[in-house]
């Protein structure tokens, strides 16, 4: 399959405090992945990694897509709600390589597209509105149209279920699911439980990262991933083991899979 | 009492009227940004520390706005700075630069010899003194205000909005900040003579709060602010000249008197709105 980027022996930190050491990832194109991992376990970290927010003090992250093709939702407590800004600019602000930053410069083409992103995820009406005047589903949608602007080959996606309403939530992973058609995903998460539904593979990111090619976990081999996680089971699926029994995938595969 | 035509008569009065108009154009595009990227603290930071450079200004016998300029680009320049790279938190930087700024006017012009002549109109602000000279930078700072908001404005936008979203844009971040500063740096020396150290920070407030109230588009709030911070400084000039009062406060009442104003307008639009509504609907 096609690698759109490779993470070699990646260590980051601050302050001489190792956050992330020795991390090694590959993303191919169709992939799904899920990042898990406790709270300052690095997570957040790798994606600024990748999208070359923080450098590396050692390793190398390979691209086989131009950067601008990668898309990107930060968390949402990032932003500044109260900015005045309306929504189709924030949505026109994820476009990149403009020829011209005027205010007054033509772009027919641009705004129609950012249009039919907005159309697309249901807010086209509210593209005139004040960014602050959303709900938080609404916004989010409003940064995911953003992230999409530049039709990336990769969407990452920051703990994209924070503040939004259940109803929701599903809505946005069902979406996540058919933008997977066109493009890969990584979506970092806390619920590890919602998104081992969606989500083809595994990474928990705990200092080192452990790979995990399927989306069905145990707490045993979380524990052994050194990534000590609130296991939160949908429905009758038994309480030690994550992920949906995905009938075409995984019939018994479920006890071990093992990390690179 | 002279009628308001009769006043443009006067040079003085001409004068003012000028650097009301330029104020109003400089502070409303600047204060626009500055209040929409919530760093008015470090504005009164750079405000501040200006006044080292005047001081110094007095001392050595050089124009005291000059040294003013030079010390609110390297205050600007250095909160940003050592925020970025040192380990001080932000608010802290600004106060040390802040009081800096005033310690060494304050020395410096103790050390002066004689009478320091304008001393309270840079603190206080006199628009009735603000010479020719003083008008053509006013204006050309104007031009280059207006050309860079609007060459570079959805830069200026992005990432004021969301910088960090901005650099994986790939859109150089440092660069547009600290041309910012140094751009809100100028253009609060420029408007020192206008309002005064001590009142400047409410030029480059109290319109955008103004404008707020009716806009949440960044583009109208410009707008907006400079309509607003024009009326009430050239009000507020007015009512210094017939009042015979200091005009930075006389202006800066004014301001508060608008927004208060157009608080009350924007609570009736939005009472007439909600009943409308409720008409409509039943």
């Amino acid at each position: 399959m096609q690698k759109l980027l490779e993470i070699k022996e990646l260590t980051v930190s601050y302050d001489h405090e190792v956050v992330l050491n020795d991390v090694n990832l590959t993303v191919h194109k169709g992939d799904f992945l899920g990042v898990i991992g406790p709270n300052g376990g690095g997570k957040t970290s790798l994606i600024k990694a990748i999208l070359g927010l923080v450098k590396p003090s050692k390793g190398q992250i390979l691209f086989h897509i131009p950067q601008t093709r990668i898309g990107y939702l930060p968390q949402i407590n990032q932003i500044d709600k109260r900015f005045p800004i309306t929504v189709l600019d924030v949505v026109r602000s994820g476009k990149t390589d403009r020829r011209s930053f005027s205010l007054f410069a033509k772009q027919t083409e641009e705004i129609a597209h950012a249009e039919s992103l907005l159309n697309e995820m249901g807010v086209w009406q509210l593209r005139h509105k004040a960014i602050g005047e959303l709900s938080g589903g609404q916004m989010q949608r409003v940064f995911l149209c953003r992230s999409l602007m530049n039709r990336p080959e990769l969407l990452i996606l920051d703990e994209p279920d924070t503040f939004v309403d259940n109803q929701f939530e599903s809505e946005l992973y069902e979406k996540l699911k058919e933008l997977n058609q066109r493009m890969a995903i990584v979506l970092v998460s806390h619920d590890v439980g919602t998104i081992s539904y969606y989500v083809k593979t595994i990474a928990c990111v705990a200092r080192e990262l452990h790979y995990h090619p399927s989306n069905i976990i145990s707490t045993t081999q979380l524990a052994s991933y050194n990534c000590p996680l609130q296991i939160i089971t949908h429905g009758d699926v038994p309480h030690t083991v994550l992920g949906l029994h995905d009938k075409h995938q995984h019939d018994h595969k479920h006890d071990h899979e093992h990390d690179h | 009492m002279s009628t308001i035509i009769d006043l443009f008569r006067y040079d003085f009065f001409m004068n003012a009227f000028w650097a009301s108009l330029f104020a109003a154009i400089t502070c409303g595009i600047v204060g626009t940004y500055i209040v929409s990227r919530r760093i008015v603290f470090i504005s009164g930071g750079i405000t501040h520390a200006s006044f080292g450079g005047i001081g110094i200004g007095y001392f050595i016998g050089m124009n005291p706005l000059l040294g003013a300029a030079i010390f609110s680009i390297l205050s600007g320049l250095g909160i940003q700075y050592f925020t970025r790279k040192g380990r001080l938190r932000e608010d802290s930087s600004i106060a040390i630069w802040w009081s800096l700024g005033m310690a060494i006017g304050i020395i410096f012009i103790y050390l002066s010899p004689g009478y320091a002549p304008n001393l309270m109109s840079y603190l206080f602000g006199s628009i009735l003194t603000v010479s020719t000279t003083e008008i053509w930078i006013m204006a050309a700072l104007s031009l280059v205000l207006i050309a860079f908001f609007t060459l570079m404005y959805r830069a200026i936008l992005y990432v004021a909005f969301n910088e960090e979203f901005a650099r994986t844009t790939g859109l150089p971040v440092n660069l547009i900040n600290y041309l910012l500063i140094s751009l809100i740096a100028v253009t609060i020396v420029m408007n020192i003579r206008v309002v005064g150290i001590i009142l400047i920070m409410s030029l480059l407030t109290l319109p955008q709060a103004t404008a707020n109230l009716f806009t949440h588009d960044f583009r109208k709030m410009m707008l907006y602010a400079i309509g607003f911070a024009f009326l009430g400084s050239f009000t507020g000039l007015l009512f210094s000249f017939y009042a015979d009062i200091p005009s930075g406060a006389s202006i800066i009442f004014t301001l508060v008197l608008l927004f208060g104003i157009m608080k009350a307008v924007s609570l009736l639009q939005k009472r007439k709105k909600r009943i409308d509504a409720q008409t409509n609907a039943a």
